[in-house]
């Protein structure tokens, strides 16, 4: 029996054709408008998140990428059971989220933003003793975990003080101590590092890449900051309308979604107008840095008489910058969004 | 790590109704010294809350003295000024102040996920810190209750005998109760409509006419429904209004006794245990349809 749960257990979040639809009511402008709102009302359908289809095994570490307004959000809400959906199903640790069973809520935690479980009023270390009483954890264990996890974020000066006072940084760091006290088996992050400063956002990479490795927690963070992607996760969601664009891992999206790359040469001489242009590629040309954009399967063969044209200092071959490849991703499919009956476009690539 | 710490859970879930008590305590604790947080407020908050009594004990005076009755519905003019400081006793107890508001709040900018993703009962999370807020009022009104009821004491009648001050007790913790259920429904409304500002509203004018809040319910008796036999006061009897005011102060002046009195805590008993029910209910609907706003 028990290897038997162990291995239904590997799947720790799956989900099935996970849809939610909110009404919305349009206000129109002006004020005769809202009065004639008063009597008759359009009500609009959002899609946030259409038949999702999604397995996350545990100790994996997936971040959800889009651009606002995706539905990543809403997304989590789903797998934390804040909210239900209009269709579909999923299963998070073997429970159907927004059942809200305790025995399920024991065991995941839910960072949002920064304003979350912290008691505004009162020092940091109060909610944490009543976050020992209500995930009742036991007080040795409990003592041990908070100053770990206190030590590696280096916060023990602010637990006495309300959390009021605190800056963004401070405050994210101490909800995330708040979220893993329990030593919760699934995280869910909620745009972790958004407004942080450069350093606040390299300590939580750090912090929680270290936790994910020593405790195996299987984490699923949604951000639109690709820095927090590259330094974390090995697994990528794209997810534009509602839609998972693509699932995998972050060097194939470079494999998959470029076509070119990118060559740098220092030349000795800026070269002449309109020189670099005969190789066909579009080009850039700063002083004697000139970029030139190559087909990939073209590049065995052009790099060779792009160096013998004229004398090179240093050359480099890179790919396309992530940013921008996920940028193109976001684009495209807001192009094909505009261009199809909003109700009839497919679901998963 | 998960097998043995799904063991030490289902270990630590077999003594969970006396973890329940605690976690519940450690609300009431940190209820508590949030609310001892501000203190000026609070204060100053007590102090307001004996004016109106002061406007009715002159309103009541100046009709006393103009009607030159000595009676008015089996109340003189002793008997009216001891009814509303009473009615202000119970009205400590059962006034939920911003309650209703708080619960709308918290749905609306969505303060309210922190509950359903802990391990916590909301409705209970509410009780608790509900209660702390009691307490600590208590704590900085029993001085002037006791200034006021002291230097008052002469409109009041003899005290009532153990059992007639034992349901009175009995009657005021439970128009707590009442209070808290009535109103933390009214809260949850807010699942289906944003604002819930006037709603709260239209029912405080109801809670004020009702309750006895403004003037005794017995004088309603006289009142005709059209149905034969049946007063307003009869009506009213039957609605829990009344038990957040007028009841307690009634069973202290003595005005109900034997079968009535048994009656009115039967009526009341019957009122909290709908409530509780209404409120849960309607808890559970809500968050089925909660679409989690404010991010």
């Amino acid at each position: 029996m028990h290897t038997s749960s162990e291995t239904k257990s590997d799947r720790v979040i799956e989900v099935n054709d996970l849809a939610k639809e909110y009404r919305v009511y349009d206000k129109p402008e002006g004020l005769w408008a809202s009065v004639r709102g008063l009597f008759h009302r359009k009500n609009r359908i959002i899609h946030a998140v259409r038949g999702v289809d999604l397995s996350v095994g545990r100790g994996e570490f997936l971040a959800m990428l889009g651009p606002n307004g995706a539905g990543k959000t809403t997304f989590l809400k789903l797998l934390s059971g804040i909210i239900t959906p209009t269709r579909g199903t999923a299963r998070v640790l073997g429970h159907v989220p927004w059942d809200r069973a305790d025995d399920f809520r024991r065991r995941f935690a839910l960072v949002m933003g920064q304003k979350n479980q912290l008691w505004w009023d009162l020092p940091a270390a109060e909610s944490f003793r009543l976050h020992q009483e209500i995930y009742r954890i036991d007080p040795i264990r409990f003592a041990k975990i908070r100053d770990e996890l206190v030590d590696m974020l280096g916060v023990s000066h602010l637990l006495g003080q309300p959390v009021r006072e605190l800056s963004l940084g401070e405050r994210m760091k101490l909800e995330l101590i708040a979220a893993l006290l329990h030593e919760p088996e699934v995280l869910f992050l909620d745009e972790p590092t958004i407004g942080l400063d450069v350093v606040a956002q390299h300590t939580i990479h750090e912090f929680l890449r270290h936790i994910q490795k020593q405790r195996s927690v299987t984490v699923v963070l949604t951000t639109h900051y690709m820095k927090d992607v590259a330094a974390l996760c090995e697994r990528v969601v794209v997810v534009t309308h509602g839609s998972i664009l693509y699932d995998g891992s972050l060097e194939q999206i470079v494999d998959r979604f470029t076509t070119h790359k990118v060559v740098t040469l220092d030349l000795e001489n800026p070269p002449a107008a309109g020189e670099m242009e005969r190789f066909g590629f579009s080009c850039e040309v700063h002083g004697p840095r000139v970029s030139l954009r190559i087909d990939r399967s073209r590049i065995a063969d052009v790099l060779p008489k792009l160096l013998a044209s004229q004398p090179v200092r240093d050359v480099s071959v890179e790919d396309v910058p992530l940013e921008e490849i996920v940028a193109g991703l976001f684009r495209g499919a807001a192009k094909r969004q505009a261009g199809t009956d909003p109700d009839q476009e497919v679901g998963a690539v | 790590m998960s097998t043995t710490a799904n063991s030490e859970r289902s270990l630590q879930a077999s003594h969970g109704w006396f973890s329940g008590v605690r976690s519940w305590w450690r609300m009431l604790v940190i209820c508590l010294e949030e609310r001892l947080a501000y203190r000026t407020d609070f204060a100053l908050g007590t102090v307001m809350r004996f004016l109106p009594i002061v406007t009715q004990v002159f309103l009541w005076t100046a009709v006393f003295a103009a009607s030159s009755r000595t009676d008015i519905a089996g109340y003189s003019r002793d008997n009216i000024v001891a009814y509303y400081l009473l009615t202000m006793v119970t009205r400590a107890f059962s006034s939920m102040p911003s309650l209703a508001g708080g619960i709308s709040r918290s749905i609306r900018d969505g303060s309210v996920k922190k509950y359903l993703i802990q391990p916590v009962d909301y409705i209970g999370f509410l009780l608790a810190s509900r209660i702390a807020h009691k307490l600590v009022y208590y704590i900085v009104a029993i001085l002037p209750f006791a200034a006021v009821l002291f230097f008052c004491r002469g409109y009041f009648p003899p005290a009532p005998d153990g059992l007639t001050i034992a349901a009175y007790i009995l009657s005021l913790l439970l128009s707590f109760l009442l209070g808290f259920f009535l109103e933390a429904t009214l809260g949850m409304i807010g699942f289906w409509f944003l604002e819930v500002s006037s709603i709260i509203f239209a029912y405080m004018l109801f809670q004020y006419l009702l309750s006895g809040h403004m003037f005794p319910i017995d004088m309603l008796a006289d009142i005709p429904t059209g149905l034969t036999g049946v007063s307003l006061a009869d009506i009213v009897r039957l609605l829990p209004f009344e038990y957040t005011a007028y009841f307690p102060a009634a069973v202290w002046l003595g005005k109900i006794t034997g079968w009535e009195l048994v009656r009115g805590i039967l009526i009341e008993i019957v009122w909290l245990v709908i409530m509780i029910g209404v409120c849960r209910f309607v808890w559970w609907r809500g968050t089925k349809r909660y679409s989690g706003f404010g991010g």
